[in-house]
């Protein structure tokens, strides 16, 4: 057991020095130079060569490229991610720092709605197998995952902001703003989960330890719930503990079509401003937390499963 | 031949199947189609209701709605096609590569995949795209990059599979090339898969593609992508809510279709699933 946990700890460190790399690297892919996409950015009127050396300099640009690569893995884990093309009086670090929490908070709205609807509903669909409930979720499920999620978002923008007015359509502050961003967020892993959930109960219900409680006469819903839906969750917990940098990675086009305040926003702007480093980090971390939310779940599953124990 | 049997008695795939064939063959003759010119505008014509010469009505520069979601066909369904050839082409290539070579080339592919497949793959989007300039090229070039790592990967496990059976153990004693055992006997056993995932993906290629163009980082405004209509039709959301309709459910039927497809196909090359 112990030794599985250091192999995989083990593991991990190369996979995040490969993320990292990817990320050093794709500023260095860029077709122009950075230092004159910086000061082109900065909007000087002229660039001179001179002014290219010094932003060259100021910058770093001009050592070795593994040296760079170094300094700049140094710099990022002590938290110093360089400076903001758009506005140097910023660090990217001090950017982050400001959105993260808006994000944070959507993810964490969605993974609760995610969790709160996708259980019952998969039980329910899990149970009543085939029965109305079950082939309406199923059409649900079906339709929800080709809708595109920005699409589901300016309906629900529509519908609940425009026509009803009952929700804030954008902008963030109290929880009623979060309520459409969230469960536009969750739709797509809300049918994921059932999807999950439902096969993976039909699949239990088929083993023999239920037909060993059946025989011993247990009521039906404790089968259900205390044997069944138990040990279907083993899987479902590890899969949305995984999901979550991914659900914080999901924001970024629903941020946009509410104007949330968040990383995916301030990502898209990047995009259009050429602001790499932003860029850059907001890759770094969201690489960095899969990696750490994956060896993590992966390593709570062996622990939490006596069958892949057993195997080690 | 008992596969196109077998396709041929399964209504959804051949139904499905019939469906994409149509809605490309529209794009395809879209000039013929489209009642009007998708670019021409016409402003004092702005928002018209359904009529017959505007069949869904116009947009907020009086451009004919149906026109644009005909000629829309194109890139959306274009782009999807393009980047699933090309996804395809390359996970197979280092896939086969991987799975056939072993040693060293399948360690150097294996970890490159492993870390493709460590970054969520809309955030790889982004970044490709922000990296290398808003453009419809860059768009299948971000979507091929994030993608090919999952066909490698699967590509690799079938060959795998099949390499040390005995048709194909037999085929190398008595001589067959080694190009022969690849493309005769390795690729064919795995293109039942394939095309099941293939089909899965395409709606997801063209959710993709669309999403990037509803941000205004894929296809570019004038050009009538499903997505880019979606973002002309998101300013005028609180004034004229139906020109979201059209697009939004365009998009939603052809992945749809496609989704259908996917789990159709996987009947048809896999009834032991079926019955299991």
């Amino acid at each position: 057991m112990k030794r599985y946990v250091v192999r995989r700890l083990l593991m991990a460190i190369p996979l995040l020095a490969a993320v990292s790399f990817i990320c050093f690297m794709f500023i260095n892919l860029i077709p122009s130079n950075p230092a004159e996409v910086a000061l082109r950015v900065q909007q000087m009127p002229v660039i001179t060569e001179e002014a290219v050396a010094r932003m060259e300099e100021m910058l770093g640009l001009n050592k070795p490229f593994l040296v760079r690569y170094f300094d700049w893995l140094a710099g990022c884990l002590k938290g110093d991610f360089g400076i903001s093309y758009v506005n140097p009086a910023r660090t990217v670090a001090g950017e982050l720092a400001r959105c993260l929490p808006a994000t944070l908070q959507l993810a964490a709205a969605s993974f609760a709605i995610v969790a709160v609807l996708s259980v019952p509903i998969g039980f329910l669909c899990a149970v009543y197998k085939d029965g109305w409930f079950d082939r309406i979720m199923r059409g649900v499920i079906f339709i929800s995952t080709a809708m595109p999620a920005y699409w589901v978002g300016l309906l629900l923008m529509w519908g609940m902001g425009v026509k009803l007015r009952i929700l804030p359509t954008n902008g963030s502050g109290t929880w009623r703003h979060l309520i459409l961003p969230a469960f536009t967020v969750s739709l797509s892993y809300i049918s994921t989960y059932i999807r999950l959930i439902r096969n993976n109960m039909l699949e239990n219900m088929k083993q023999d330890y239920v037909l060993y409680a059946n025989v011993r006469g247990l009521p039906q819903r404790a089968i259900l719930v205390r044997h069944i839906l138990k040990n279907s969750m083993h899987t479902c917990i590890v899969a949305m503990g995984m999901s979550i940098p991914q659900l914080i990675a999901g924001t970024i086009v629903v941020e946009n079509v509410f104007s949330w305040p968040g990383l995916g926003t301030l990502c898209i702007s990047s995009i259009f401003n050429r602001d790499y480093p932003v860029i850059q980090t907001y890759v770094l971390l969201i690489g960095v937390l899969f990696v750490v939310f994956n060896l993590l779940f992966d390593i709570l599953q062996t622990v939490s499963d006596p069958r892949l124990r057993r195997e080690e | 031949m008992n596969l196109g049997k077998r396709f041929l008695h399964n209504r959804t795939a051949v139904a499905t199947a019939l469906f994409v064939l149509l809605i490309a063959l529209a794009g395809v003759c879209a000039p013929v189609l489209a009642p009007n010119d998708p670019y021409a505008t016409d402003i004092l014509n702005k928002f018209a209701d359904y009529s017959l010469q505007y069949p869904l009505g116009t947009d907020q520069l009086g451009r004919c709605v149906l026109s644009r979601l005909i000629y829309g066909i194109r890139p959306t369904l274009g782009l999807a096609m393009v980047t699933m050839f090309g996804t395809i082409g390359l996970g197979a290539l280092l896939g086969i590569t991987a799975g056939y070579f072993r040693g060293i080339t399948e360690e150097v592919i294996m970890r490159l995949v492993d870390v493709m497949l460590s970054f969520p793959s809309q955030i790889m989007v982004f970044a490709v795209v922000a990296l290398l300039g808003v453009s419809v090229q860059n768009v299948i070039i971000a979507n091929v990059f994030i993608k090919w790592a999952w066909y490698a990967r699967m590509i690799r496990t079938g060959v795998m599979q099949y390499r040390d059976c005995n048709f194909v153990r037999f085929s190398r004693c008595v001589g067959m090339p080694e190009r022969f055992i690849l493309f005769r006997h390795l690729l064919p056993s795995i293109t039942s898969d394939l095309a099941v995932l293939a089909s899965l993906d395409v709606g997801w290629a063209i959710i993709n593609i669309s999403t990037l163009s509803f941000l205004g980082l894929g296809v570019q405004a004038p050009t009538p992508e499903w997505g880019a209509m979606l973002n002309e039709a998101k300013e005028v959301l609180t004034s004229n809510p139906v020109q979201m309709i059209a697009p939004g459910a365009a998009i939603v039927t052809l992945v749809c279709c496609f989704n259908l497809m996917g789990d159709a196909l996987r009947d048809v090359l896999d009834p032991k699933e079926v019955e299991g």
